[in-house]
């Protein structure tokens, strides 16, 4: 036994074990420029374009899914698609097995590949994604939907695409509803309109007689809650999509202004005046109860649920200055969270919850930014002549909010524009509209 | 009795005789070291082979920016645009403004107070009389300084050996993989962002195998953005072999492990 151990011992000492480390390297820096993705045209056969053709006017619509496909990830700001002139493999061959050398030729890194036909008089849109380096299939969904729909397949394709290589979720399948505004500045005509969030597909919900502003959209997408000046008396009203009923929110003898649905979409929350005092109340659309919620000879206005529906982000003046304030939501615990030089006001809560959107006015220049909801981390994201207004995405990474135009000394050159912005600040996007256009909100994914 | 005694004084010769003669011999390996350590360690101090990030360009314009909007604050003058969101409106009583809330975002506590000194810290006062005793031991400190720094040096030769690669080879492997990185902007900066990819290289550079070693996360529930991360990883690598390696010594690095964390630059 001793014998064993002294072996045991003797062999330990000569040969000791030799332990090389790994060579250990820190990669804490990489590039932060969008990813190159190649969307190649889906593929259709001759036979389907032509009933496609006839049905829709389109000449390929694969190519237009692509495009629209396109069009949103590189509005992202986070993706760059490449020229589709330097694809060297065809999309249908692609589709099936592509040649990933090729296409990491082009420095693609992503390939979107698909096929589009029709079946019983439906539409089906199938597509892969391709990790070209990894040389492997990411992802692959096929739809069935009625062809006048073919807009929406891209935007749930760009969806899905932007999910699987970012981590997060998308927001391309939206609307914006916004206050369509024509006519000079002095006799503006202003209409509700509603549009895809790439500026297709606008529709007008009002006609133009009455002033209307502020619209925000309820969580399922199917009302709207908004300030008209019907007989020149502002009130907040509701109007439902789809059947176009129109009714005022609760019975109050004053101005009402400011609305905006609670999380869950079961009460309105809002500002009323009476005797030049605001305070913030809110209404249950099941049985139309009226709920006080701040009590102070301050303007109290522009209320904001937080996504969990505990909180309410507003903006008070009763500091002296136009402020941010974050109560619970039924009104206590106020707490001042914007500290900085200027007047805050319209703030918003990003659907995450981390963070508050806002519109600061500071020696006369109007900035859109942000800071976390204790207030902290202030950053400002664009500075401008005049813009307001933050409305976020549905993912909270994106905003969108108006930007108006001096008026020369002729009482010319006026214009409103919806303009979007990310988080990073460097992403910002004119969005185009058919009419001049102000008080964007922006709708949660139609589908999910 | 005696006998044990024999015995154990006995393994311990041994014990002092192999210590003493064999293992220095045994644990000696090939040094590859550059001939001029301090000279290369001056250089990476003052000059990176690493590309400036962009993002850090950004994050340090957009401070500067900030900075200067704040220092160009002036006093606010209330100006409210006619807008239902803000408006003033006309019956607004004035006597209900109340005073400016005098608070800062973050306050610094100023102790008003007058601060009495502790026996303590009137010890460590500065006292002539032992002024001498001072300069004795400032100069025993500085002995003892040197003797130290020459030490540092001989163990930061000696874990550059055992570690595989020079700060250059090192620096050189970073700035390659951070120019083929992308990082998927859309991952949560609060969750743990590292990846862990396990290398096995060729002599040439190039990746034979890749392996993810918290691979089982990337099916954990609330995990998914760990794939997208953990993929665009991959991606890196495969993107820049062959990896710039050194020249010489494959034994040291054929295996490597590269840890991609994408925290810091998603936080700033």
């Amino acid at each position: 036994m001793i014998n064993r151990n002294l072996i045991l011992i003797l062999l330990l000492i000569f040969f000791p074990l030799k332990a090389t480390a790994l060579i250990k390297v820190d990669i804490t820096r990489g590039n932060l420029s969008p990813l190159p993705v190649a969307v190649a045209s889906l593929f259709s056969s001759e036979e389907d374009k032509k009933k496609l053709n006839k049905e829709l006017k389109i000449d390929d619509i694969g190519l237009e899914i692509s495009n629209i496909v396109e069009n949103n990830l590189q509005q992202s700001g986070l993706f760059n698609p490449l020229d589709k002139e330097a694809f060297l493999q065809k999309p249908d061959i692609a589709h099936l097995k592509p040649r990933f050398e090729d296409w990491a030729l082009i420095k693609a890194q992503a390939l979107i590949t698909g096929k589009v036909n029709l079946q019983d008089n439906k539409l089906r849109v199938e597509f892969r994604l391709w990790d070209v380096l990894a040389g492997k299939e990411m992802l692959a969904l096929a739809f069935t939907t009625v062809p006048k729909n073919w807009r929406r397949v891209g935007h749930i394709i760009s969806d899905k695409v932007y999910e699987r290589l970012t981590g997060e979720k998308g927001y391309f399948d939206t609307r914006i509803i916004y206050v369509a505004e024509e006519g000079p500045k002095t006799q503006r005509v202003k209409k509700l309109a509603i549009m895809d969030q790439d500026g297709f597909n606008t529709k007008y919900l009002t006609l133009g007689n009455e002033l209307v502003l502020t619209p925000r959209f309820n969580p399922t997408n199917q009302m709207v809650t908004y300030l008209s000046y019907f007989k020149n008396l502002p009130r907040v009203y509701l109007l439902d999509i789809e059947t176009g009923i129109q009714e005022v929110v609760g019975d109050f003898a004053g101005m009402t202004f400011a609305p905006r649905f609670s999380p869950n979409g079961k009460k309105i929350i809002m500002s009323f005046a009476k005797d030049g005092n605001s305070d913030i109340y809110t209404m249950d659309l099941e049985n139309r109860i009226v709920e006080r919620i701040t009590n102070h000879p301050s303007i109290d206005t522009s209320p904001s649920y937080s996504p969990d529906g505990n909180y309410i982000a507003f903006n008070s003046d009763r500091s002296g200055y136009q402020q941010i304030y974050v109560m619970k939501s039924n009104g206590k615990n106020v707490k001042r969270i914007s500290f900085g030089k200027g007047l805050y006001g319209t703030p918003v809560w990003s659907p995450r919850g981390d963070l508050i959107a806002f519109t600061k006015l500071h020696k006369g220049k109007f900035y859109i930014g942000v800071m976390r909801t204790d207030g902290k981390g202030e950053r400002l994201l664009t500075e401008n002549f005049y813009q307001e207004a933050p409305s976020w995405s549905p993912n909270g990474r994106v905003l969108i909010f108006y930007r108006e135009t001096k008026t020369d000394s002729k009482g010319e050159g006026f214009s409103a524009k919806l303009w979007s912005i990310d988080l990073t600040g460097y992403n910002e996007r004119l969005i185009e509209t058919e009419t001049d256009a102000s008080d964007p909100s922006w709708s949660s994914l139609l589908s999910n | 009795m005696n006998k044990n005694i024999i015995i154990s004084s006995g393994f311990h010769i041994i014990l002092i005789f192999i210590a003493t003669l064999s293992l220095p011999f045994l644990a000696k390996k090939p040094i590859d070291l550059p001939p001029i350590v301090s000279v290369e360690l001056i250089q990476i101090t003052d000059i990176t082979n690493i590309p400036f990030a962009p993002k850090a360009k950004k994050i340090i314009e957009k401070v500067k920016k900030k900075e200067k909007l704040v220092s160009e604050q002036a006093p606010p003058k209330k100006v409210k645009k006619e807008k239902p969101d803000a408006i003033p409106l006309p019956d607004q009583k004035n006597e209900k403004v109340q005073k400016i809330e005098e608070k800062k975002q973050n306050p610094e506590k100023i102790d008003d107070k007058v601060k009495q000194v502790s026996e303590f810290e009137k010890d460590e006062m500065f006292d002539p009389n032992v002024i001498a005793a001072l300069i004795d031991k400032s100069k025993e400190d500085l002995a003892e300084t040197t003797e130290k720094q020459d030490k540092v040096t001989q163990s930061e030769d000696s874990s550059m050996t055992l570690s595989g690669l020079t700060l250059n080879e090192e620096d050189a492997l970073k700035a390659q993989i951070f120019g083929c990185w992308s990082i998927p902007l859309g991952l949560p900066y609060n969750e743990n962002l590292l990846v862990r990819i396990k290398l096995k290289l060729k002599p040439d550079g190039s990746v034979i195998k890749t392996e993810i070693l918290d691979h089982a996360r990337m099916n954990k529930p609330g995990q998914a953005f760990y794939k997208v991360l953990a993929e665009s990883a991959l991606r890196a690598v495969q993107l820049c072999q062959p990896l710039r390696v050194p020249t010489t010594g494959y034994e040291r690095w054929k295996d490597m492990q590269l840890n991609f964390d994408a925290r810091e630059m998603l936080e700033g």
